[in-house]
């Protein structure tokens, strides 16, 4: 907290540029903090021991010797670089179509009059607080019909049109003032020329934080992809993790690794753009499981 | 469009060219909705509907589906696994939700200060909310291992020599999953909180130290009403999620030992694509839906009593 100079008579006292009670803080923080990242760090020193060090006791943090077939290992036994592949495709797929065609339902509902408007998107807030669940058996039922369990439209589709992002691009697109469209109105501009140049350009951060969860989310995502998917080759990452802990259960280093490989983009991307997550969370509440 | 009008209808061109401006922006209205509007109907709105047939069905999916009315509802109210499985997740969403906004609340209070590394320190905090559940529950599964895993490790150079099994005792299995999840989710409401501190005026606090305030006085009059708001919406939002907690239940326990951390989602999972009971499965989905909705109708209607909006 910033003070007025005349306010402090007693400045306290300051150890290395901080006041002892900032250091008292550090003393809570640091312990925590390292609560907080231990799993990790457990994770990747098991999965770079050898199957026999994993039992020892006490346990050490520091493999010796270091086991990098651990890694080579899992790529062998499972299709993990498929996986990956899978996982890219589904998560990116989902974040271009929803954020694309959220944004423009999300103008028409922001922007324009038409008759139905209000019905229609009470049918969008309606569905917001139904979970998920309720919808993954007839969407289940609805794939098998149409024979597509086990394909990339079964993963990507149903996923994709979320309620959720018209929604809160909307939401967004209602603060943006008017007046700036007005310019582009008398010269004669189309809707589709306000979309793309003023709505859209004005929209950063709502639409890369729509975009960041996105793809966060269903590269994380579970239970979906776990019901329409029946074959090792169509596997996403997290539902091919569970193969791997169905085959080898206390194989920890060889679950582990996987575990690493599962996070690593995911956890590298977060410590090279971590603003943005930050910001995209307070922003639209969403991320939270 | 009406172009060659003659001079007999000039008078109700005005109307025409209104009336067709408006058909104009209705088409382009549904032009833009078009693509979101399919795969919402087809994939969200009705399924939803669908849904609320099928639970009202007997149906294996092998043989056509069959009307049986309320059976399936009046089978929960017999069903005693089902109890059970309600009991685990309130208890997992009272475990989990007080305690990890508490830290939060705690941890963000610290960050708010001028301090030293305090992007590492939300850095470490943060990671698990981005790390998938699957990977971290695999784990928080070898941490919780009863003989070689990390935590009973810690627990026996400290002393305790029969810690307990974790993940395969009854009693201790719904705990161990609860501390991973306040594990997982501190970061993201200290996220919130953070945001919400910092729009806390600084004024406020320095007007209350004038007045001779000390720091307890400060949280409990400044802090804790000006922050309502932002513990409202983590509120909601936490128990909204916890409620469907399933990632966990079935990477660390398969909802074992004998149904202790069996919750509603897995329970839904279980008979939908493992027993192929699809009406019931169907039927816990809007029970589901139902806690949810009355949980957070009720949050709603009681937030004026403590919600201070400004």
């Amino acid at each position: 907290m910033t003070e007025s100079p005349q306010r402090r008579r007693r400045a306290p006292r300051q150890v290395f540029g901080y006041t002892l009670g900032t250091w008292v803080l550090v003393l809570f923080l640091v312990p925590t903090a390292i609560l907080m990242l231990m799993p990790f760090v457990w994770m990747v020193s098991t999965s770079l021991k050898s199957a026999g060090a994993v039992f020892e006791y006490p346990p050490t943090f520091i493999p010796n010797p270091v086991r990098w077939d651990n890694y080579t290992r899992l790529f062998e036994v499972l299709p993990f670089a498929r996986f990956f592949l899978n996982s890219l495709i589904v998560a990116g797929s989902v974040t271009i179509l929803g954020v694309a065609t959220s944004a423009m339902a999300a103008y028409a509902f922001a922007r324009l009059r038409f008759p139905g408007r209000e019905a229609l998107f009470l049918g969008y807030l309606g569905t917001l607080m139904i979970p998920a669940q309720v919808v993954i058996i007839p969407n289940f039922i609805l794939l098998r019909t149409l024979g597509w369990i086990d394909t990339y439209q079964a993963l990507i589709l149903p996923a994709a049109f979320s309620a959720f992002g018209t929604f809160l691009l909307r939401q967004y697109f209602l603060t943006i003032p008017g007046e700036l469209e007005d310019a582009a109105v008398v010269d004669g501009a189309s809707h589709w020329q306000i979309f793309t140049r003023v709505i859209l350009p004005l929209s950063g951060p709502a639409l890369s934080a729509l975009a960041i969860f996105t793809f966060l989310f269903n590269w994380n995502s579970f239970l979906y992809p776990l019901v329409v998917t029946n074959s090792t080759s169509m596997s996403t990452l997290t539902v091919g993790l569970n193969t791997l802990q169905g085959q080898y259960n206390t194989a920890w280093t060889l679950l582990m690794a996987g575990s690493v490989l599962a996070l690593l983009p995911v956890l590298t991307v977060f410590l090279l753009a971590q603003r943005y997550f930050i910001k995209g969370i307070t922003l639209t509440g969403i991320g939270g499981r | 469009m009406a172009v060659d009008v003659n001079r007999s209808s000039a008078r109700s061109r005005p109307s025409d060219r209104h009336k067709a401006s408006r058909r104009r922006t209705t088409l382009t209205a549904y032009g833009f909705l078009l693509p979101n509007l399919v795969g919402f109907l087809a994939f969200t709105f009705l399924p939803v509907l669908a849904a609320l047939l099928i639970s009202f069905t007997s149906w294996d999916l092998l043989r056509p589906a069959q009307w049986v009315g309320l059976a399936n509802y009046e089978r929960l109210i017999g069903d005693t696994t089902f109890h059970r499985v309600l009991r685990n997740t309130f208890v997992y969403v009272l475990g989990t939700v007080p305690v990890q906004m508490a830290l939060a609340l705690l941890v963000a209070m610290a960050l708010n200060q001028r301090i030293p590394g305090r992007l590492f320190f939300r850095a470490a905090y943060f990671m698990p909310v981005v790390a998938s559940t699957v990977a971290v529950a695999l784990v928080w599964r070898w941490i919780f291992h009863a003989d070689f895993g990390l935590l009973n490790s810690a627990l026996y150079m400290i002393g305790v020599n029969d810690p307990p099994n974790w993940l395969q005792s009854t009693r201790w299995a719904l705990p161990a999953i609860i501390i991973m999840s306040i594990w997982q989710q501190v970061g993201f409401s200290m996220v919130l909180f953070l945001a919400g501190l910092q729009a806390v005026p600084a004024h406020l606090y320095e007007a209350a130290k004038i007045d001779g305030a000390n720091g307890w006085h400060r949280f409990v009059h400044i802090t804790i009403p000006m922050l309502s708001s932002t513990t409202f919406f983590v509120l909601v939002i936490s128990i909204i999620n916890s409620f469907q907690v399933f990632d966990q239940a079935f990477i660390m326990t398969e909802g074992g030992p004998a149904n202790a951390t069996n919750t509603l989602v897995f329970n839904i999972y279980r008979y939908a694509f493992q027993f192929f009971q699809m009406g019931y499965a169907t039927a816990m989905a809007w029970v589901l839906f139902a806690i949810i909705f009355v949980v957070t109708v009720v949050q709603f209607r009681y937030q004026r009593q403590w919600v201070h909006y400004d």
